[in-house]
């Protein structure tokens, strides 16, 4: 059982977001990077505990990314990741990485592919069922548990207004929410050991990207709140009621 | 050539997020030259006449019993045949849970653009769609340009009005061939999370939260009584899920679900960033906290400061005594 876990290089949360070259790129002047937390959390860490228990024989990391993101990579291999592969390029969309992942998933073969349930940068909760396309692979979507026996996963997945337990054979695509796992922080054995793990770097296969980013603008903020007095509740309900209009 | 739209029918009914997404393709079909060609699985009479109401001339209804867990494998198939023997260029679902898992998977199969949960109607430019959605989980928004020839939207949930008139679609069957197509997921169990008389979280127009400043598990008393009053549903902050405070799915935030209600009413939670990226697309947010200097105060539209305790009773009152006169 060979697991290929896909990370992705973003702005930690705290970020204060700006954008440059007339807001149609992100600035990553003085930005801290980070693992996806969905990537890392959840997909890496559970990947790492089935290996540790012995039903999973290796845990490669896939990247798509410039060489600027290799400290990221390194944090995954200091957590315990085997080995890492980076794509050298820049991707442009979720269909772009989604390529390169299948594309190297099938060429060696790997039965078990986790990605994170989206990335905080461009939320778009897509890369793994674009795999599962790609590859005509079951894709399981939002998973909070994953056991594995064999060649036969066993997921808990969030559904519409509940939970579904679903087996599924390998190869099998999953994205990973919240339960999966707990939070791991690399230890100094795993951080000296990162340093001589292989990160192989491959070339990209090209396409006209399918879509393309013309414009970025920060969310309106909220004007100013309005304070309403604790002991006058009936002026909260009034301005509800006829200001906002929701109730 | 026609604008393809997915309804999804739960509990006997067309889903909110549906009629959205019917309205939506409507919208763009108006904009194209063209019209919205619905695909709703195994529908009845009702729900094909709802998906009328919400805009669509033509109701394609398919039919099987693999349909009936929404797995994204054979909705896949069916809609990638549909848009073929329609020609459609352009195809809309909702980005609720089956659309995160179809329009990936549509978008690989078809080498289909995929802009994933769209905030607003699409601006076309020559053989593109410009369409603007959420990055850095609310922080800012973009625009993207859909260049392939087909292109595949997503819609973030409760962020456009349902608009019903009395057009009626026309319902045709469309047969599909599902030869060779075989999903290996097989469902174990299902349990529902759903509480009575609640809407589901990611549908609620009017949502109650509360955080750790409700003290303990026994106090929510008087958060489902504001919450029963108002008629909204009830959530809560990560640390009150993490301690079992209350079920993981009522967890609202960056880690648990992104919600984008009408109201949205925060009880002694304090704002931090991750709580904020789930639920800074409310359209009005009330804060109520004894902290004057809490973070969300900051992200408000209204606000009390002032101790649940005291404050929620007084407010349940003063709801039902609004509701009473109306």
């Amino acid at each position: 059982m060979k697991i290929l876990v896909a990370i992705s290089n973003v702005p930690d949360t705290t970020t204060k977001i700006t954008f440059s070259d007339g807001d149609t790129k992100f600035n990553t002047a003085g930005v801290q990077f980070i693992i996806n937390p969905y990537d890392e959390w959840y997909a890496l860490v559970r990947a790492l505990e089935l290996k540790e228990a012995g039903k999973a024989t290796t845990v490669t990391l896939f990247h798509v990314g410039l060489v600027d993101s290799e400290a990221t990579i390194r944090k995954g291999l200091a957590l315990g990741a085997d080995d890492a592969v980076r794509v050298n390029a820049e991707s442009p969309d979720s269909f772009f990485v989604a390529e390169q992942i299948a594309k190297f998933a099938k060429e060696k073969a790997y039965d078990l592919i986790l990605v994170g349930k989206e990335t905080i940068n461009y939320n778009g909760s897509s890369v793994g069922g674009m795999i599962g396309g790609l590859l005509d692979y079951s894709f399981i979507s939002l998973a909070t548990k994953l056991e594995l026996n064999g060649n036969t996963a066993t997921v808990e997945h969030d559904i519409d207004g509940g939970v579904q337990v679903v087996e599924c054979a390998t190869p099998l695509v999953i994205s990973c929410s919240k339960g999966m796992a707990e939070q791991r922080i690399p230890n100094m054995r795993g951080i000296m050991a990162a340093r001589t793990k292989p990160i192989t770097v491959i070339e990209a296969t090209t396409d006209a990207p399918l879509t393309s980013i013309k414009s970025f603008a920060l969310s309106a903020g909220r004007t100013t709140c309005k304070y309403v007095d604790a002991n006058n509740v009936d002026e909260l309900v009034s301005l509800l009621h006829n200001e906002a209009k929701v109730i | 050539m026609s604008v393809l739209v997915y309804v999804e029918i739960a509990k006997g009914k067309v889903k909110k997020a549906s009629l959205e997404a019917v309205n939506y393709a409507t919208q763009i079909a108006t904009q194209l030259g063209t019209s919205a060609t619905a695909i709703a699985f195994n529908a009845d009479a009702a729900q094909t006449e709802e998906t009328g109401k919400a805009g669509a001339k033509k109701v394609l209804v398919i039919k099987g019993d693999q349909y009936k867990t929404n797995d994204a494998v054979y909705l896949t198939a069916a809609i990638e045949q549909a848009a073929k023997a329609e020609g459609a260029k352009v195809i809309i679902t909702s980005f609720d849970v089956t659309g995160k898992a179809l329009a990936p998977r549509l978008s690989a199969k078809l080498k289909a653009g995929l802009v994933a949960g769209a905030v607003d109607y699409p601006v076309v430019n020559g053989n593109t769609l410009e369409v603007k959605k959420n990055v850095f989980s609310g922080k800012a928004t973009a625009i993207y340009s859909i260049n392939s020839d087909v292109k595949i939207i997503s819609l973030l949930p409760n962020s456009f009005p349902v608009k019903l008139t009395d057009n009626k679609a026309e319902v045709a069957d469309f047969a599909v061939d599902l030869n060779g197509i075989t999903s290996k997921i097989v469902i174990k169990e299902t349990k529902s999370t759903d509480t009575a008389g609640m809407i589901p979280l990611p549908e609620a127009e009017l949502v109650v939260s509360a955080g750790r400043g409700l003290k303990g598990p026994e106090n929510w008393g008087i958060i489902e009584d504001l919450a029963k009053a108002i008629g909204a549903t009830t959530a809560c902050s990560r640390p009150v899920a993490d301690m079992h405070w209350r079920p993981h799915h009522e967890h609202v935030g960056q880690t648990g679900i992104a919600i984008r209600p009408n109201l949205y009413i925060a009880i002694g939670i304090s704002g931090a960033i991750q709580h904020l990226a789930g639920v800074n697309g409310s359209k009005t947010i009330v804060v109520i906290n004894t902290d004057k200097e809490a973070p969300f105060f900051k992200s408000a539209d209204y606000g009390i400061i002032g101790d649940a305790f005291e404050v929620i009773p007084k407010l349940t009152a003063a709801i039902k005594k609004l509701k009473a006169n109306n």
